[in-house]
């Protein structure tokens, strides 16, 4: 954010501690106009698209329910009213009601999907982010070695296959074609989470493997250029030349370095795993939020798309700015601005 | 002396020729045998791809040379049929030729792909450039904008307008525009803001020239690398786009064969044959890998720093 952005802080004494609670909260107030024009695009485009929530494939509604719809949803009012009221109502807290799914708030309904998205993703990051640092480290350590070439050519290739593509890859080898060879016996399954907040299940195996292979190759990549800086610094020949140990001189000079940057690959990582679930969740029926955001889409479920849209915006900007801040604490040379 | 003089005469002075930016990158480009092989890949993939959208009667020239079948006829005695010489890569669940049904795909993602990044120059490069130039609140209203943009995530967006557009290519194509302006926008506006500071610029104003002229001859020239390969990464990240965009049902519908198309009917009879998705998925992967090869390459040719 730009100096002197919000002069009426000014007179607040100046200290690293302040600074910090400057930027959170100017960071925090800056998200209220963000939110706002995203409220303000998504609701135009939306209304926009042809079609509305009411069309049904097959049997069409009569003109008088789809009449009596609009009414008891505001759908009737003119858009400036159904903006207005919207607004009002997400400064409650309150979202509307879904307009596919009769009688349910948008946040019940996100309330029910969150789960499995939640258990996906967590379960992925956990495991891509150790996974993503390990091979770069290898990959950096063993510069132009079979084992860095290896890591980087498996990185490029996940990074520029498309996830649905690895993942009906992985159904047709791991599903398919393991039923074929086992007779039956063995083979994963194509579908479907039924429990959440359970990592350890088969079911997530497909859905972690697709959904984590770009952004681990992402990260593989970016831990491998920054080691190579690293390496080359003064500081870890020093510390060959004083005839430290390898695991010394990697673990306390190489890596406390190197890591610095791929902190906020974390940002642009989060941001993969939202999107991803778009697909991943689409590819393996798992009953999600981002399944049930690309059916609202097709649906033309006004109040899910905003809602949906609402939420992951804000856990984007969230999670940015714990990066931001985490960066703070982590790399003593970085200082905020002010 | 006379030693000194013998020393100087053996050294072996390595005396570069007058090249060019271009000519120096290209010589830089064509020793990475990863990005050259990709850019041959992607030449082969657009003469394919034109020859099976040539107008010829029926189905473009590889049918009518008989090396492919053709993408739209059906023939409902042949499904799921096995590779053969008439259908190279066998048939679909409707009878019709894979094979040539790829190539005529390859036509719209290579074209989404490519065409598109000259819409995201326009858009971005002219948003960039007008912020980083002018500065001042045009500067801070523009970058304002570019964070509102960018608090999306970015397939969320494209979804968002192509279904306000309704699903068709060219709605793909300004869509993925609108949104994938971001980036090239900001690294323009950084661009610009640190060539502005550099001392032929201020020569430059310092002897009259004018914006215009100062904006094509010295602004244009000098970020024209970072923002070329920025493009060129761009294009296996549109070819994704339309592609998943499709697989979901959201982008181009059936019957225009696009490779979303085909991989999510190809999953929707996957039980059936698998070979409907590893085709189409195998086109995908191929092109986007030669696209990011390129990119690589083109990253290591243009960057000032590698140069010797």
């Amino acid at each position: 954010m730009r100096r002197g952005a919000l002069p009426f802080l000014a007179w607040i004494p100046r200290g690293r501690g302040t600074t910090l609670a400057v930027f959170i909260i100017r960071r925090l107030l800056w998200m209220i106009p963000v939110l706002f024009f995203v409220i303000v695009i998504t609701f135009v485009l939306m209304h926009l698209a042809p079609g509305g929530p009411w069309d049904r494939e097959g049997k069409q509604l009569t003109p008088q329910v789809i009449n009596n719809l609009n009414i008891k949803y505001g759908l009737d009012k003119p858009l400036p009213q159904q903006f207005l009221t919207y607004i009002w109502g997400v400064v409650h807290f309150d979202f509307g009601d879904s307009l596919r799914s009769p009688g349910q708030h948008v946040s019940q309904r996100v309330l029910e999907s969150w789960p499995y998205t939640f258990t996906l993703g967590a379960v992925t990051f956990l495991l891509l982010v150790p996974l993503g640092i390990g091979l770069g480290v290898v990959a950096a350590l063993r510069q132009n070695s079979v084992a860095d070439y290896a890591a980087l050519g498996l990185a490029t290739a996940a990074a520029s296959t498309p996830n649905f593509v690895i993942g009906i890859f992985l159904i047709i080898f791991l599903a398919l074609g393991m039923n074929r060879l086992t007779g039956g016996t063995f083979y994963l399954p194509t579908g479907g989470m039924p429990q959440p907040f359970n990592p350890f299940q088969v079911e997530l195996i497909m859905p972690v493997i697709t959904l984590g292979a770009l952004p681990t190759a992402y990260i593989a990549r970016l831990t491998r250029s920054s080691t190579l800086d690293t390496l080359r610094q003064d500081f870890v020949r020093t510390a060959w030349a004083k005839g430290l140990k390898a695991r010394l001189v990697v673990m306390r000079h190489v890596l406390k370095n190197s890591l610095i940057p791929v902190v906020t690959a974390l940002g642009p990582t989060f941001a993969f795993l939202v999107t991803g679930s778009f697909i991943v969740e689409t590819l393996f029926s798992i009953p999600g939020i981002g399944r049930s955001f690309v059916t609202s889409i097709s649906g033309r479920d006004y109040t899910m798309i905003l809602g949906t849209t609402i939420l992951f915006a804000v856990l984007i900007a969230v999670v940015n700015l714990i990066v931001d801040v985490l960066y703070v604490f982590i790399d003593p040379r970085v200082r905020l601005s002010d | 002396m006379a030693t000194a003089i013998g020393i100087v005469q053996q050294v072996d002075w390595d005396v570069p020729e007058q090249t060019g930016l271009w000519s120096d990158a290209w010589v830089r480009f064509r020793r990475n045998p990863l990005a050259v092989a990709g850019l041959a890949v992607i030449v082969v993939m657009i003469v394919l791809a034109i020859g099976a959208r040539l107008p010829t009667n029926p189905g473009g020239l590889w049918h009518v040379l008989h090396l492919t079948g053709d993408p739209v006829q059906q023939e409902v005695t042949n499904t799921y049929a096995l590779p053969s010489l008439q259908h190279p890569l066998g048939t679909d669940v409707l009878g019709r030729d894979q094979l040539s049904r790829i190539l005529y795909g390859a036509s719209i993602s290579l074209t989404i792909g490519i065409v598109v990044q000259f819409l995201i120059l326009i858009i971005g490069g002219v948003i960039g450039m007008v912020a980083g130039y002018f500065g001042g609140w045009i500067d801070n209203l523009l970058m304002r904008f570019t964070d509102i943009m960018y608090a999306f995530p970015d397939l969320l967006l494209v979804l968002v307008f192509v279904a306000a557009f309704g699903p068709s290519f060219w709605s793909i194509f300004i869509a993925l525009g609108l949104v994938y302006w971001v980036g090239l926008a900001r690294l323009v506006r950084g661009q610009v803001l640190s060539i502005k500071e550099k001392e032929y610029v201020e020569a430059a104003i310092m002897t009259g020239t004018s914006p215009f002229k100062l904006i094509v001859k010295h602004l244009v020239p000098n970020s024209l690398g970072p923002v070329i390969v920025t493009l060129t990464f761009g294009i296996p990240a549109a070819i994704f786009t339309e592609a998943a965009l499709s697989f979901l049902g959201i982008g181009i519908r059936p019957p225009e064969p696009s490779w979303g198309v085909m991989i999510e009917d190809g999953y929707a009879g996957i039980f059936a044959d698998p070979r409907q998705v590893i085709f189409p998925g195998i086109a995908v992967a191929l092109t986007m890998l030669s696209f990011t090869f390129v990119g690589d390459g083109l990253r290591d040719a243009l960057d000032p720093r590698m140069r010797r």
